[in-house]
């Protein structure tokens, strides 16, 4: 894989009010990087539906636990990473959720996995025993295509 | 500062709940909040006005998941009203207009409402 300098880079602890604090960071930096606001705004969503992810599964909404945010970007892609050293959570158990059993289940999870999905052109996952696990999601500002027509 | 609001307001027979600001995993439990309310009066002619919506995730979808089953057992319905384009992708991302009446005013949801009833 080839090497990304890391643009910018902050911590945030594991609470949900914290959440408009990195949807603001990430947000700055992907106007800066150039996407639009349309882009800009799927992937302020990703970057939250990874964190609540975190904050949910991973430290079971302990909120004094840290949640490292960094950018990594190149000439065309932006990525970000994102940190946490909680339970690691598997995602390929999340199957496409179809709305209508989760309609008065009050099942809601796999709703952020799937909008992830969606929203950035990849998603990836690392978890090595001893290590933090590590969220990583990509979108290149070539991609013109609209998300609607994934 | 104040990142999001709930107003409800009556409107005839139907419940009116305006959405304001950022609806995420942090202030969903105030939407939740107000939806037990609604039950525990009975209310389930509802109308979620999303007009000063400026943000949606996951969270806060699952709030409308979670009760609109309820609702519709006891004859009423949810239905949303005045989505920003913005907003609405998110709706749209998840199926949701599939399952859900979605208007472009809050007017036309209310007489939705009421010629159900006639």
């Amino acid at each position: 894989m080839e090497m990304k300098a890391v643009h910018r880079s902050k911590k945030f602890l594991s609470r949900t009010d914290n959440l408009l604090e990195v949807r603001d960071f990430v947000g700055e930096a992907a106007r800066a990087f150039g996407f639009s606001e349309e882009d800009a705004a799927n992937i302020i969503l990703a970057v939250d539906e990874a964190c609540t992810n975190i904050i949910k599964h991973a430290y079971q909404y302990a909120t004094d636990k840290e949640i490292e945010v960094t950018i990594h970007q190149d000439k065309r892609s932006f990525e970000i990473r994102i940190f946490d050293n909680g339970r690691s959570f598997d995602p390929s158990t999340i199957r496409q959720p179809d709305l209508k059993d989760h309609i008065g289940h009050r099942k809601r999870g796999g709703l952020g996995v799937y909008l992830m999905k969606k929203l950035m052109d990849k998603v990836e996952y690392n978890f090595h025993r001893g290590k933090r696990n590590e969220v990583r999601l990509t979108k290149y500002l070539s991609s013109t295509s609209t998300v609607a027509e994934r | 500062m104040i990142d999001f609001k709930i107003h409800q307001r009556e409107r005839e027979d139907v419940s009116v709940i305006e959405l304001k600001g950022y609806l995420d995993a942090h202030t969903a439990p105030d939407l939740e909040t107000a939806f037990q309310k609604l039950m525990t009066e009975n209310k389930f002619n509802i109308v979620v006005n999303c007009r000063d919506l400026s943000y949606i995730s996951s969270a806060g979808l699952g709030v409308f998941m979670a009760y609109v089953e309820d609702v519709r057992k006891n004859k009423g319905d949810i239905k949303l009203t005045n989505m920003t384009p913005k907003v609405y992708n998110v709706f749209d991302l998840l199926g949701f207009p599939i399952l859900y009446e979605i208007y472009k005013d809050e007017h036309e949801a209310v007489v939705k409402f009421h010629e159900a009833k006639k």
